[in-house]
């Protein structure tokens, strides 16, 4: 019985169980979380990432308010059959200006880390209205609401400021000139401004114009549509980067 | 983040506990409110202004919405403590009553009641999600009852709602029962009861409207996470003075879980959630974590949830219902020991599971299979401290259905205990992540572990605070029946679905092609999403039949005999 009495300091004493509990839950968490903020190799080295665009971070606001993540995920793992249907698997990289990350946990639909480029901006526009019009087998709810819906962009530079503020490379310019480059990116006829925003953001394209104004839809599919084009993989090493 | 809410905030937290501590009765007998009274009505008015500022100057009508729900949560508030005020005694209810202790079963009632309630409308809720895969028409095209913001609110509802509310009332009784002592504070319990399922109304409107931060599990936005922080902060003040007032010199072993639960649950919820608000008119936030080390966090908070939530929590009603209904001592008192430091030393490792053969580094993933495959041993320690306290008393699973539930409760934890190491071995991830497989586990310690080890202790506890004898045993059996039968059906059906979409995913043709398109592989689901709405409708059924069952019982007349209000337990020695 004798080791098991010096147990009962526990049991008498609610401050000391609770360091005790703290102690216990603080090893895994400390150990498996802190190295992954300053591993050099947690993130590998890749040319192209750049932080979302106006247009594309209200469209990831709309991903995440309409919770496509339990759904999607949008990490393709290193395995055969996921590089072969969805393409290059995930590197950390590609999520690294992502505040909350979406990797998802379940595929109801598919993995839309590489989704983008691969469909028209019609075919999503048609996809989102009507999901079972161009897949006729999809369980996917319609949101036909997001294309009549106008987009509430208003305070698109508070948001870029507190990415900003969260290590987001956003410049002071970039910040300033948000709303100019929301509308210009929704508008491909605004060459001018497509130029600017493409000076900004590289890889950025702007969309055609749906309408008169800019609706959810075009800013959920502007996001949809660069999500997984940043970093090229032809220039990219993999070797380079084992870990 | 806006200084006024935290600074107000902090102050009910400190204002709520004094409530009790600083019973000023005079001795003339005159009436004066308490320090606790008057410092929660001056925040509750103050609450109320600074919500109706904040909603006049809302980014959108949601949150505007939503400022007015704390705006009339404080008003009422602070009208109830004015009524209760009026309508009191000169003197605070008594610490003890002939040598008894005088214990204060309002807020446990409360908590018991609401969580059959919130559990109805949670797994309502659960049927309608099944059937939106099943059926896409379900989702009737409307933003607000779509899958993506309907499942949130289905799991948010079934284990902060259903769950959280089943835990406030158990550990609230079970930690004034074997600490022998009223519990602490005098408004402070109500305020944390109330104050909780306010979060509640907030985060579950909150999915509806679209207000979400995107991270499963932890979906509220950071006004109802600073909230909650709040009440989390009293829950746990009012539970350790509790304890601090007991008259037996042991604190039980159930209470040492209970604890363990809060202080995770609250160090979880500070770290997943730390977000920088947009502004203090904005519901939106970012949080400071991005993309790897926000994966991480999210899954060290997301799998002790299930650890210290959904199972250190309901382990505590464990250790003290299953003792309590069998009628005998805790099997082995060394094994709670082990089974307590072993379960929470080695939960916490176990996130990196859901990111096998992800952009999570693969030391992290290593660690994190091998700590769940080791997880197993705690937990089947647990499960068989818990099922060899039936020794002596085996004959009681055949004419109680009520032990007969928490017993199942027990076996399901260890099935789903063992499933889930299993399922934590990388080369068995492969197939089963992002698969029905994960939801199936998810279900089979959901309603089979956490719903009957919660329906046990509720059909235990109602009768017990409400001095009522349960109204009818043969409900309980039909209620036991119906959910068992619903839950081998979602289960099941979820192994097949699981597997058969993660085989097909990596099926080549004798071409070396990839056999099968995605949508062939979602459209071999459909029977398998029909059989699973069928079996959570079934789970349902079952509910409401208790919850009429419990509602007779509160309402009968008969009271019930003495005997059954006096626990005998025998002490952690």
């Amino acid at each position: 019985m004798s080791i098991w009495n010096k147990h009962a300091i526990f049991e008498k004493n609610s401050i000391v169980l609770i360091i005790g509990v703290l102690i216990m839950i603080s090893f895994g968490g400390l150990i498996e979380i802190l190295p992954l903020f300053y591993l050099k190799s947690t993130i590998e080295k890749v040319e192209g990432m750049r932080p979302y665009t106006p247009l594309e971070l209200a469209g990831r606001n709309i991903y995440v308010r309409e919770g496509c993540y339990t759904c999607h995920s949008q990490m393709i793992r290193a395995l055969r059959d996921e590089v072969e249907r969805y393409g290059h698997y995930s590197l950390a990289a590609e999520s690294m200006y992502d505040h909350p990350f979406q990797w998802g946990s379940k595929r109801n639909g598919p993995d839309l880390a590489r989704v983008g480029g691969k469909y028209s901006d019609a075919w999503h526009r048609d996809h989102l209205i009507d999901p079972r019009a161009v897949v006729p087998g999809s369980i996917m709810p319609s949101y036909s609401w997001l294309a009549k819906t106008e987009l509430d962009s208003k305070h698109i530079a508070e948001d870029m400021t507190v990415l900003a503020m969260e290590g987001v490379p956003y410049t002071s310019e970039m910040i300033q000139k948000a709303a100019v480059d929301l509308k210009a990116q929704a508008n491909a006829d605004d060459t001018a401004g497509s130029a600017d925003l493409a000076k900004r953001y590289p890889k950025a394209t702007a969309r055609a114009a749906s309408g008169k104004t800019v609706t959810e839809a075009d800013a959920l599919i502007a996001y949809l549509q660069m999500l997984g084009t940043l970093v090229d993989f032809k220039k990219f090493d993999g070797k380079a980067n084992w870990r | 983040m806006s200084p006024p809410v935290v600074i107000g905030a902090k102050k009910m937290a400190q204002s709520g506990t004094l409530a009790g501590g600083s019973s000023l009765t005079p001795a003339n007998g005159t009436k004066k409110m308490t320090v606790g009274e008057l410092s929660l009505l001056v925040l509750s008015v103050a609450m109320a202004f600074l919500s109706i500022f904040i909603a006049a100057k809302a980014y959108t009508a949601a949150y505007a919405f939503h400022m007015y729900v704390f705006a009339a949560a404080s008003v009422a508030s602070a009208l109830a403590i004015l009524n209760r005020y009026n309508k009191r005694g000169a003197a605070l209810p008594a610490q003890f009553i002939d040598g008894k202790p005088n214990y204060n079963w309002g807020p446990v009632k409360f908590a018991g009641l609401i969580a059959m309630f919130w559990g109805i409308a949670g797994f309502l809720v659960g049927v309608i999600v099944a059937s939106e895969l099943a059926w896409p028409a379900v989702n009737l095209d409307l933003p607000w009852i779509s899958f993506g913001r309907l499942r949130p609110l289905h799991t948010s509802a079934v284990i902060f709602a259903f769950g959280g509310n089943v835990l406030l009332a158990t550990s609230f009784y079970v930690v004034q029962r074997t600490c022998k002592a009223r519990i602490a504070g005098d408004l402070a319990p109500w305020f944390v009861v109330l104050g909780y399922n306010l979060f509640i109304v907030i985060a579950g409107t909150g999915y509806l409207l679209g207000i979400s931060q995107g991270k499963e599990y932890a979906e509220p936005e950071w006004y109802a996470d600073l909230w909650l922080t709040v009440v989390w902060v009293v829950y746990l003040l009012v539970f350790l003075a509790t304890i601090w007032k007991r008259t037996e010199p042991h604190i039980y072993v159930a209470n040492w879980f209970t604890l363990a639960f809060i202080v995770t649950i609250a160090v979880l919820h500070l770290g997943n959630n730390a977000t920088i608000p947009v502004s203090i008119f904005s519901p939106k936030s970012y949080i400071l974590w991005s993309g790897v080390q926000d994966a991480m966090i999210q899954w060290w908070y997301g799998h002790n949830a299930v650890g210290f939530f959904l199972t250190a929590g309901f382990l505590a009603i464990m250790y003290y219902f299953v003792p309590k209904r069998a009628e005998r001592p805790v099997y082995s008192y060394r094994l709670s020991i082990v089974h307590f430091w072993a379960l929470i030393f080695m939960y916490i490792w176990a996130g990196p599971h859901h990111l096998h053969y992800t952009a999570l580094p693969d030391w992290a993933q290593t660690l994190g299979m091998t700590f769940s495959i080791m997880l197993w041993m705690p937990s089947w320690g647990g499960m068989i401290n818990g099922l060899m306290t039936l020794s002596g008393a085996w004959d009681k699973l055949r004419t109680d259905p009520v032990l007969r539930m928490l017993v199942v409760s027990v076996a399901f934890y260890g099935m789903s205990t063992f499933e889930g190491p299993l399922m934590s071995i990388k080369v068995v991830n492969s197939l089963s992540h992002y698969t029905d497989w994960t939801v199936g586990h998810v279900h089979s310690g959901a309603l089979g572990w956490v719903g009957y080890v919660s329906f046990g202790a509720l059909y235990c506890l109602i009768p017990w605070v409400y001095n009522r004898k349960l109204y009818s045993m043969k409900l309980v059996n039909w209620h036991f029946w119906v959910s068992t039968i619903g839950i081998v059906l979602y289960i099941s059906a979820m192994w097949v679905s699981g597997i058969l979409q993660g085989l097909m995913w990596r099926a080549y043709n004798s071409l070396g092609f990839l056999e099968y398109s995605f949508i062939e592989t979602v459209e071999a689901m459909h029977i398998f999403y029909v059989i699973r709405m069928l079996g959570g409708l079934l789970f349902l059924c079952g509910a409401l039949i208790m919850a009429w069952n419990l509602y007779k019982t509160v309402n009968s007349a008969e009271a019930a005999e003495a005997s059954e209000a006096s626990p005998a337990l025998a002490p952690a020695e």
